[in-house]
């Protein structure tokens, strides 16, 4: 007995060994880089409650000696920090109802109409998506000039309303894949154009249209180029401006600038946590080809 | 024409007219005017005076346009393949059955989510060279580190790490076009003994092929017009000796800083052919590695 070959183990035995040991290092290697993508987070927030002396220091102090939420109160208090949230929330809400609306009404027509010239006008479209804006940005200030619009929120919100072609595609891809018989059915009806768009479409949209919906408010939360060469009186600047404009001022305060920091991100990971699935789905979207 | 085909024409061209008419104020004509712009001396604040071709001979000599432009693809050079490379294993990882996925997800995520001003803060406590967290992990290994963004050398390096802190949108559009692959395929690369490597090599990167032509278009074009981070955190006009000068940086602050917008609309208009000619090159040499299901 003990001097016969030992069976081979059945291989479903060993496979299940193989993909434990797999799902193991595949566990680690995930913790580990989850904790480097984490990292900085708990940094900023951690700076933003402590007191300078755990500041500057070495090594760094991982946890604060003491918590300082003052730190909050302190830097809202240096800048206009409620008026620039004001004036950012106008432009963005302002801006995402344009995109919205626009942006559903024109991937309607390319995705669901058919009518001569509308593959040309949809590789226009495409094409634009490749367009880097530096090359529209110095006319486009110049027409704003001319218009007296410089110092106002209109050269942020006034584009919107003409759609965007990143979510006049995404749009489109989602409504190529709703079923051609529910719009026969509502055309058999009698429905207008208009009316199947907004009575069969849109409301069977709901997950596209929140997508460019987060898409169109993080955009306008996110900004920071578009106000700079815009936005330059006090009282019309976006909170990105003014972070930065903080910065220039009190370069060395970073506790006041973390806690700063720590506001601007916090809206968009809230956001970001309750419409994860549409977000993710949105993302994929737009990597679909068309 | 019949009845029902000019409906059609009415009703098409009537939901795509906001958009027609925007590309018309917006696009075409800003391009028109950018490009006669580009053959003006102009400054808005007189009106534009034809010059003919000066400020693109002007740019052949200009050493600032010739720096920003070495910036940019040096950092385009290291912060595109890798940042495809780090975003690509991030969703190989999550691609597999592991538990917690939508967990690992949305932090890997995260960082992406994070506005432009904010992150660059962020980073730049983050790269502090006397008190920064970075410094101190590698003083940890012994190496005693720049003070990164301070320094002529590493303020492009500090950049290029600091962008591979939020890749998750490319990460998400690898991993749908993952998720897509079918799992057939694996099996019967299994059965003809190829481990895990051969997998990647043979089943997963020819599969999402067209996912990784799209990625790295993306890349080229947003990558190209980097100018929030090095605008926030390096200091002076352009980083330590102009080392941060990226291209979109020196054509902001050629345009609105000393209003020669002639000269920055012909920046803006070499920026676009070098955009363009990348993303068609890069269409070319994959045209014979990009495998579409289905298409031929």
């Amino acid at each position: 007995m003990s001097d016969t070959i030992p069976a081979p183990k059945p291989s479903h035995v060993r496979r299940m060994r193989g993909t434990r040991t797999k799902n193991a290092v595949t566990l680690v290697i995930m913790i580990v880089v989850g904790i480097t993508f984490l990292l900085p987070f708990y940094w900023m927030v951690s700076t933003s409650f402590k007191v300078k002396t755990d500041i500057f220091c070495v090594p760094p102090k991982w946890i604060p000696s003491q918590l300082r939420p003052q730190n909050y109160t302190d830097a809202l208090g240096y800048f206009p920090f409620f008026r620039y949230l004001r004036n950012t929330v106008t432009i963005t809400v302002f801006s995402t109802i344009g995109w919205l609306f626009s942006s559903a009404m024109v991937a309607y027509g390319f995705a669901r109409l058919r009518f001569p010239g509308r593959n040309v006008l949809f590789y226009v479209l495409l094409s634009t998506m490749m367009l880097p804006p530096q090359v529209t940005m110095v006319p486009l200030f110049v027409i704003f000039r001319t218009l007296g619009w410089v110092d106002t929120f209109y050269p942020l919100i006034i584009p919107a309303y003409f759609g965007s072609p990143f979510f006049i595609f995404l749009l489109r891809q989602y409504f190529l894949g709703i079923p051609q018989e529910l719009i026969d059915a509502a055309r058999i009806d009698g429905s207008s154009e208009l009316g199947i768009f907004s009575r069969v479409i849109l409301p069977l949209s709901k997950p596209a249209l929140t997508a460019v919906g987060i898409f169109g408010l993080m955009y306008g939360w996110n900004d920071f180029l578009g106000p700079l060469i815009y936005l330059n009186s006090e009282k019309a600047k976006t909170v990105a401006l003014g972070l930065d404009a903080f910065r220039t001022f009190y370069g060395t305060d970073w506790q006041g600038l973390m806690a700063i920091s720590t506001l601007m991100v916090i809206p968009v990971v809230v956001i970001f946590f309750f419409a994860q699935k549409y977000f993710v789905r949105g993302i994929a979207l737009t990597g679909m080809k068309g | 024409m019949t009845k029902a085909e000019k409906t059609n024409l009415r009703n098409g061209l009537l939901f795509v007219s906001p958009w027609i008419v925007g590309i018309g104020c917006f696009i075409l004509y800003p391009i028109l005017s950018s490009l006669y712009h580009s053959l003006c001396d102009y400054s808005v604040l007189e009106p534009p005076v034809f010059i003919g071709l000066t400020n693109y001979i002007d740019l052949a000599r200009d050493q600032i346009f010739w720096k920003s432009l070495w910036n940019t693809f040096f950092y385009a050079f290291f912060a595109i393949p890798l940042g495809l490379a780090i975003s690509l294993s991030l969703a190989l990882l999550l691609n597999t059955k592991i538990r917690g996925l939508a967990f690992y997800r949305t932090i890997f995520f995260l960082p992406s989510l994070v506005p432009i001003v904010a992150m660059s803060m962020l980073w730049m406590w983050i790269f502090n060279g006397q008190y920064g967290v970075l410094n101190y992990f590698l003083s940890l290994l012994g190496i005693r580190a720049p003070a990164w963004l301070m320094n002529v050398h590493w303020s492009k390096p500090a950049l290029i790490i600091m962008s591979f802190w939020a890749i998750g949108y490319s990460m998400v559009i690898f991993l749908a076009g993952l998720q897509d692959v079918p799992l057939s395929l694996y099996e019967s690369a299994e059965i003809d003994g190829a481990n895990f490597l051969h997998k990647i090599r043979h089943v997963t990167i020819p599969m999402i092929s067209p996912v990784i032509l799209f990625n790295l278009i993306m890349g080229i074009i947003w990558t190209f017009q980097i100018f929030a981070r090095p605008y926030i955190m390096t200091p002076g006009p352009g980083g330590p000796a102009r080392s941060t000068t990226f291209y979109t940086l020196y054509l902001f602050q050629t345009a609105f800083e000393d209003l020669r917008m002639g000269y920055a609309s012909a920046m803006a208009w070499i920026l676009f052919l070098i955009i363009l000619s990348l993303t068609l090159l890069a269409i070319r040499l994959s045209k014979d590695r990009v495998y579409y299901a289905g298409v031929r």
